[in-house]
C-alpha cells in the first residue's frame, strides 16, 4: 500500500496525485467527496491530463483539459471523449492515515 | 434514411458517424476522407508529436469499439461535389456515392503564405505536415514563425525545447489581443521570450527569401530576417470550394447553419471547423475552429439530419486550450472588444491566474493561465448573454 498522508491532506472536493511506483507506476489521484476517499488513475484515458487538477462534483471528475468525465467509484467514463474507464484502487483508512492500495488492471479494480 | 455519408473523415466526421449509431441510425454510413488515415488527433501535431514524444500509433482517434459501427470508410480521394437534386456524392476519382442524407464535416486548412513555394516554408495541420516540419527541426537551425497565434506560439515552444533558434514575427502590434484582449495577450505572448524566442510585433511578413529553399523573411521596412525553416502560422479557411453549385449556402467563411448545424437545404447538415454558425456567446455567426466544438457539434448535426430534437438548445460555451513553455492556457466563451477584463483568481506576474470578462456585469468568458482547477470552476459560470437576453 501506498501511503498518502492524513485525512487534512486531502480537503473535501479536492485531490491529490500520487506517485504510485511498482505496477504500471502511473500516478494515481485521491478524491475527497464529501469525507470519502476514492482512488483512480490520475491520467485521463483520453489523452494526457492529470484528473487530480478536474473539478469534482458529486462522484465525478471533470478531466481540466477536454471535459471528459469519469465516474469516481467505477472508472467509467461517462461520455465522450474518453471511451476507457480508468483503473479504480482500493482506500484505506487506518491508524489516522490514507492508504491506496494500487490496483493491477481495470478488471482486477471492477 | 438508409444511407447517410459523412464528408470528412477526422475529428467532426468521426463524432458523426457516431452520433448516427449512437441515434439508432442503422443504414449504410458512409465516411469520406481525403487523407489515407483513419481520424487522428491533431492538438498534439504542434505539441508532444512534432516534439518526438509521441508517435502516429498515439494520434489515432478511432477505437476497437469503432469497429462495432460498421462505418463504410472511403479515404484518400476527397469529395468534389455535391448533387443534391441526384441525392449524391461526386468524389474526386470521379466516383458517385448515392445517399439520402449528407453531413458535411471537410474541416479547414492551413492558410498558405501567398507567393512561391520554397522547400523549408511549412504550415501544419495534417500529420505529413507534422512529420515534414519534424524531420528539419531535429536538424537544429533557425526557424521563423509567421504569426504568434496559438500553433505558431506552440510550434516555436516546442521547437524551442528542440534546442532550435526562434524568432516569432507578428504583423498585429498585441498579439492575442484579438481574442484575449492587449492585457492578457501580452501576458501569453511574454512567454516567449520568458523562454528565449524573439518576438517581433507590429511588424508584417512581406514576402519570403531564397530560390529553390528558404533563406529568410522579408519584413515591412525592407529589412530581412535569416531562416533555415519557416512556419506560417497565419490561420485556416475552410474546405467548402466543392460545395460550388450544390445550392448549400456557404461562402468564404464556411458552410452556413443553423445553432443545430441544419444547412439550407433539407438532409444535409454541417459540423465543425468548416461551418459557420451562430454563436449565442458571440452574438453573432462565426467560425470555431476548435477542438471541443469539432467534437459537440456534429451531435446536433445528426439529430437534426434524423428529425430529432436538437440537444444543442443549450450550448455550451466556446473552449479552446494551448500548451506552450509548459504553461497551460484555456479560454472559454467568446470576448467582445469592450468587454471588462479582472483577474478573478491569482495574479498576472505569478503566471497562475484565472482572469474573467464581463459584459454588462455578466462573466461572458475566463481565461486561465496554470490553474486548470479553477478555470473549470469559473467556466461553469458562464452565461450566454444573447439566450439571456431571449430569456
Amino acid at each position: 500500500m501506498i501511503l498518502v498522508g492524513r485525512p487534512e491532506d486531502v480537503p473535501p472536493g479536492d485531490a491529490v496525485r500520487i506517485e504510485a511506483g511498482g505496477g504500471s507506476g502511473l500516478p494515481i489521484a485521491v478524491f475527497n467527496v464529501d469525507g470519502e476517499f476514492l482512488a483512480i488513475d490520475d491520467t485521463c484515458t483520453h489523452q494526457d491530463a492529470s484528473l487530480a487538477d478536474g473539478w469534482v462534483e458529486g462522484c465525478t471528475v471533470e478531466c481540466p483539459l477536454h471535459a471528459a468525465c469519469f465516474d469516481l467509484r467505477t472508472g467509467m467514463p461517462s461520455g465522450p471523449p474518453a471511451k476507457t474507464p480508468v483503473r479504480t484502487h482500493e482506500v484505506v483508512v487506518a491508524d489516522g492515515l490514507v492508504y491506496v492500495r494500487v490496483a493491477e488492471s481495470v478488471e482486477a479494480a471492477a | 434514411m438508409r444511407a447517410v455519408a459523412v464528408i470528412g473523415g477526422s475529428l467532426a466526421g468521426l463524432a458523426a458517424a457516431r452520433a448516427l449509431r449512437e441515434h439508432g441510425f442503422d443504414g449504410r454510413v458512409i465516411v469520406v476522407g481525403d487523407e489515407e488515415r483513419l481520424p487522428y488527433d491533431r492538438p498534439p501535431l504542434s505539441k508532444e508529436f512534432l516534439a518526438g514524444k509521441i508517435g502516429v500509433e498515439d494520434l489515432a482517434l478511432t477505437t476497437d469499439t469503432d469497429a462495432d459501427l460498421d462505418l463504410d470508410w472511403h479515404l484518400g480521394v476527397p469529395a468534389a461535389g455535391l448533387d443534391v437534386r441526384g441525392r449524391s456524392v461526386v468524389l474526386a476519382s470521379g466516383r458517385r456515392i448515392e445517399v439520402d442524407g449528407v453531413v458535411l464535416a471537410t474541416g479547414a486548412r492551413a492558410r498558405p503564405f501567398p507567393g512561391a513555394r520554397l522547400a523549408g516554408v511549412h504550415t501544419l495541420r495534417s500529420l505529413d505536415d507534422a512529420v515534414a516540419l519534424r524531420d528539419e527541426l531535429l536538424a537544429g537551425g533557425r526557424l521563423v514563425v509567421i504569426g504568434a497565434g496559438f500553433i505558431g506560439a506552440e510550434v516555436a515552444s516546442t521547437a524551442r525545447d528542440l534546442g532550435v533558434e526562434v524568432t516569432v514575427i507578428e504583423a498585429d502590434p498585441l498579439p492575442l489581443g484579438g481574442v484575449l484582449g492587449p492585457e492578457l495577450g501580452a501576458a501569453c505572448t511574454a512567454l516567449h521570450e520568458d523562454n528565449g524566442v524573439r518576438l517581433i510585433s507590429g511588424t508584417p511578413v512581406t514576402g519570403l527569401v531564397g530560390t529553390d529553399r528558404v533563406q529568410g523573411v522579408r519584413l515591412a521596412g525592407g529589412r530581412s530576417e535569416p531562416a533555415d525553416v519557416v512556419v506560417v502560422g497565419i490561420g485556416a479557411l475552410p474546405n467548402i470550394e466543392w460545395l460550388a453549385g450544390s445550392g448549400v449556402d456557404h461562402d468564404h467563411r464556411g458552410v452556413w447553419t443553423d445553432a443545430g448545424g441544419a444547412t439550407n437545404i433539407p438532409q444535409v447538415v454541417a459540423a465543425g471547423d468548416c461551418t459557420f454558425s451562430y454563436c449565442p456567446y458571440a452574438g453573432v455567426d462565426l467560425r470555431q475552429e476548435h477542438w471541443t466544438n469539432a467534437i459537440q457539434q456534429p451531435a446536433a448535426a445528426v439529430e437534426s439530419l434524423l428529425g430529432l430534437p436538437v440537444a444543442a438548445a443549450r450550448p455550451s460555451a466556446p473552449y479552446f486550450w494551448s500548451d506552450q513553455y509548459g504553461a497551460r492556457l484555456q479560454f472559454a466563451g467568446h470576448r467582445l472588444p469592450d468587454d471588462a477584463v479582472e483577474i478573478i483568481e491569482g495574479d498576472l506576474g505569478s503566471r497562475r491566474f484565472v482572469a474573467g470578462y464581463r459584459r454588462r456585469g455578466e462573466l461572458v468568458a475566463v481565461f486561465a493561465m496554470n490553474q486548470p482547477k479553477l478555470f473549470g470552476k469559473w467556466r461553469r459560470q458562464l452565461v450566454a448573454p444573447a439566450l439571456a437576453e431571449l430569456s
